[in-house]
């Protein structure tokens, strides 16, 4: 099962970031081997319809679960027509979040929040 | 953390007025001006400190290579933005512009490039350890609502995770306005007691509730229409949005305002009023 | 004649002077750019209202003729197309209605719908003709709105149209004055208010318009917008004081110069000036 985690940094102590479309990384866990691999986030640059984007790149990458503290409609939508299920992050921690996830202790992500609309034009 | 942003519907009700007034209250470390098409608020919290400046880049502009065009008329038909001109050759109006890249995918000769251009400046106000984000967006410049993601992402990646921000936003209920309730944990409308205030201030609680953001609503300069505070304040209660107050009209807040002070630094009636104001909202938050 | 009435910092008093100066001419069209939040209409209660939908062009995939090579997925600049499952997901709020991705399709599965963003409204109100754009809440952009506004505005000398724009000095207010012939830059004597005045006229100047500035709310104390105007040689077409009964009446949404023949007179003499400059500016071939 592969978990992915938007992140600050591409390195194993980074912590868990606070957006979902405009992480600067995704980490890719995967719970069978333990390997961690890092993803640079080009929908961060977006200049707008960034959750779709990162939501595509999750897709893409074969991800199962993703591990996030919030989540916007639209990405939201992409995720779920992927059957990716979507959980809630506690702090900010990836390694506890990881080890809450396994345990069963993170609870499913259910409040969806509205576009943020911040695209490009006008 | 809490991030509470001022908004009004209406320009001129007095968003920066209270904002400010509200960052010398709360003595906020963490501060944004959201109107990046008009900002004001570096006007009063930016004085004699120099911004970090950084270039925004906007949506990339098509250029077109005279050499190149052999005036086929692809670009300008299929362009839906009015964005192509024929004057002299057939160049480009980057106000209207969106980006979208047609032109340049319909060009058959490759005349037209998509190019980087820069739609704004990002500034950054420090001061030991208070973080004020703000940004100028470039005349005729489109994503609006880019920079002021970018301007709140400027502020949130230097504050502190138990700092309380407050954030100084736009008029109207378009992009930038959208851009800047996503994310924060609670707005307060500033309404005008007049019909256009009125009218307005419905229009942004319509925004702000699709967009599921907790409410509550001020009046400032409420004695210059009773009736129409009245009403405001009969609304909020249909409606169930927490109503926290009034501020009444004051001549000396023109003169704060104007020597570089916000209401609370000087003694006047408004800046008690805003006090009180903000004590109500700091309970509900 | 395209007059449009802006102002940079909103509250200076934009609506007010369009709907006055609309109203004390002998005949005029007033036409709201401010599509966000339009407030015109609320002064003159416009009547036989004729009411056009707005709407813009959205894509519609159809999944039949889709091979899946997500073309259009790659050349989206605002992100709104996605690729799940086999099928090609729309984004409506994100799209910018462009076309490209009909464009790039190669197996022509792209074809368009319309989505409907606001309304356009026209009425009567005594010997102005009222002319509202009001954009749906929840959509980011007024611009097909406020080009529906003006596409059909005839443009003569007799004929005087007055432009209430949006504040501020993005795109949206660009799309308002493209058209006008006379700037009118309404400012009010706040440090706030001259900020935001040098931004439109910057504005103005940038797109070559003729302009002159009102002063509003003007009180016996300093006027900062007063001192940059004279500073920079910019014409002062009036001043109108900070009055608090004329303030009573403008939250009531009453039309002053329909009831007051002091402020009649004003702006009658305004509307008098501000031909006059456009006069000139024909005249003098500038």
């Amino acid at each position: 099962m592969k978990i992915a985690i938007p992140v600050d940094e591409n390195e194993k102590e980074t912590g868990v970031c606070i957006s979902f479309g405009r992480a600067p990384y995704f980490m890719f866990y995967d719970i069978e081997t333990k390997n961690s691999e890092f993803l640079l986030n080009s929908a961060a640059e977006s200049q707008g319809g960034a959750g779709i984007k990162a939501a595509q790149l999750l897709v893409d990458n074969r991800a199962d679960v993703l591990l996030s503290p919030r989540c916007g409609q639209n990405a939201a939508e992409v995720l779920q027509a992927a059957n990716i299920k979507l959980f809630k992050t506690l702090g900010t921690s990836v390694r506890e979040n990881i080890q809450a996830f396994e345990v069963g202790k993170l609870a499913v992500l259910s409040e969806i929040h509205a576009g943020f609309h911040n695209h490009g034009g006008k | 953390m809490k991030q509470l942003l001022v908004l009004s519907g209406k320009g001129g009700t007095g968003k920066t007025t209270f904002v400010s007034a509200f960052i010398k209250l709360a003595d906020a470390h963490a501060y944004a001006d959201c109107d990046v098409d008009a900002p004001n608020l570096h006007l009063l919290m930016g004085q004699g400190i120099s911004p970090e400046e950084t270039d925004y880049y906007g949506m990339p502009k098509a250029v077109i290579d005279a050499k190149l065009c052999i005036g086929c008329n692809k670009c300008k038909s299929s362009c839906r933005f009015d964005a192509i001109v024929v004057k002299k050759g057939y160049t480009v109006d980057i106000f209207a512009c969106e980006g979208c890249g047609v032109c340049a995918a319909i060009c058959p000769v490759g005349a037209v490039t998509m190019q980087p251009a820069i739609a704004g400046k990002l500034k950054l106000y420090r001061q030991q350890n208070r973080i004020f984000s703000t940004a100028q967006l470039k005349m005729g410049s489109g994503t609006s609502g880019k920079l002021v993601t970018e301007v709140k992402k400027a502020m949130n990646i230097k504050m502190q995770k138990q700092d309380f921000a407050i954030l100084d936003g736009s008029p109207g209920i378009g992009c930038p306005v959208i851009a800047s309730l996503s994310g924060v944990d609670f707005v307060l409308i500033v309404a005008e007691p007049s019909m256009s205030g009125i009218s307005d201030m419905k229009r942004i609680i319509q925004t702000a509730k699709i967009m599921q953001t907790p409410m509550a609503v001020t009046i400032n300069k409420y004695d210059t229409n009773l009736s129409k505070s009245e009403e405001i304040e009969g609304f909020c209660l249909e409606e169930n949005i927490p109503f926290i107050g009034v501020v009444p009209f004051d001549n000396r807040a023109v003169e704060a305002i104007n020597s570089g002070n916000t209401i609370v630094d000087i003694d006047c009636v408004s800046g008690r009023a805003v006090k009180e104001v903000y004590e109500k909202l700091i309970k509900i938050l | 004649m395209n007059v449009a009435v802006l102002s940079g910092k909103g509250g200076t008093g934009k609506t007010f002077v369009s709907v006055n100066l609309a109203a004390a001419a002998p005949k005029a069209i007033y036409i709201d750019c401010d599509v966000e939040e339009p407030n015109g209409y609320l002064f003159f209660n416009p009547e036989n209202i004729v009411e056009e939908k707005i709407t813009v062009k959205l894509p519609v995939v159809d999944h039949e003729l889709c091979t899946g090579c997500r073309k259009c997925v790659d050349f989206c600049a605002f992100n709104a197309l996605a690729y799940i499952g086999g099928k090609v997901k729309i984004f409506d709020e994100v799209c910018h209605s462009c076309g490209g991705c009909m464009l790039v399709c190669p197996e022509k599965a792209v074809s368009e719908k319309d989505k409907t963003i606001g309304i356009v409204q026209q009425g009567q109100s005594k010997t102005v003709t009222v002319k509202t754009g009001i954009l749906n809440a929840g959509e980011a952009s007024g611009i097909p709105i406020i080009k529906n506004l003006l596409q059909n505005i005839k443009n003569t000398e007799q004929q005087l149209n007055i432009i209430d724009c949006p504040p501020g000095s993005s795109c949206i207010v660009m799309e308002s004055i493209k058209d006008a012939d006379y700037c009118i830059l309404v400012a009010e004597p706040t440090i706030f208010g001259l900020h935001n005045l040098k931004m439109v006229y910057e504005l103005v100047q940038l797109f070559s318009k003729p302009f002159g500035v009102v002063l509003n709310k003007c009180s016996k104390g300093k006027n900062p917008a007063e001192e940059f105007c004279i500073k920079e040689n910019i014409a002062i077409l009036g001043k109108i004081s900070f009055d608090k009964m004329l303030g009573t009446e403008n939250s009531n949404a009453h039309i002053i110069v329909r009831q007051n023949a002091q402020y009649n007179e004003l702006f009658t003499s305004l509307l008098g000036k501000v031909c006059k400059e456009v006069q000139h500016e024909t005249t003098t071939g500038a």
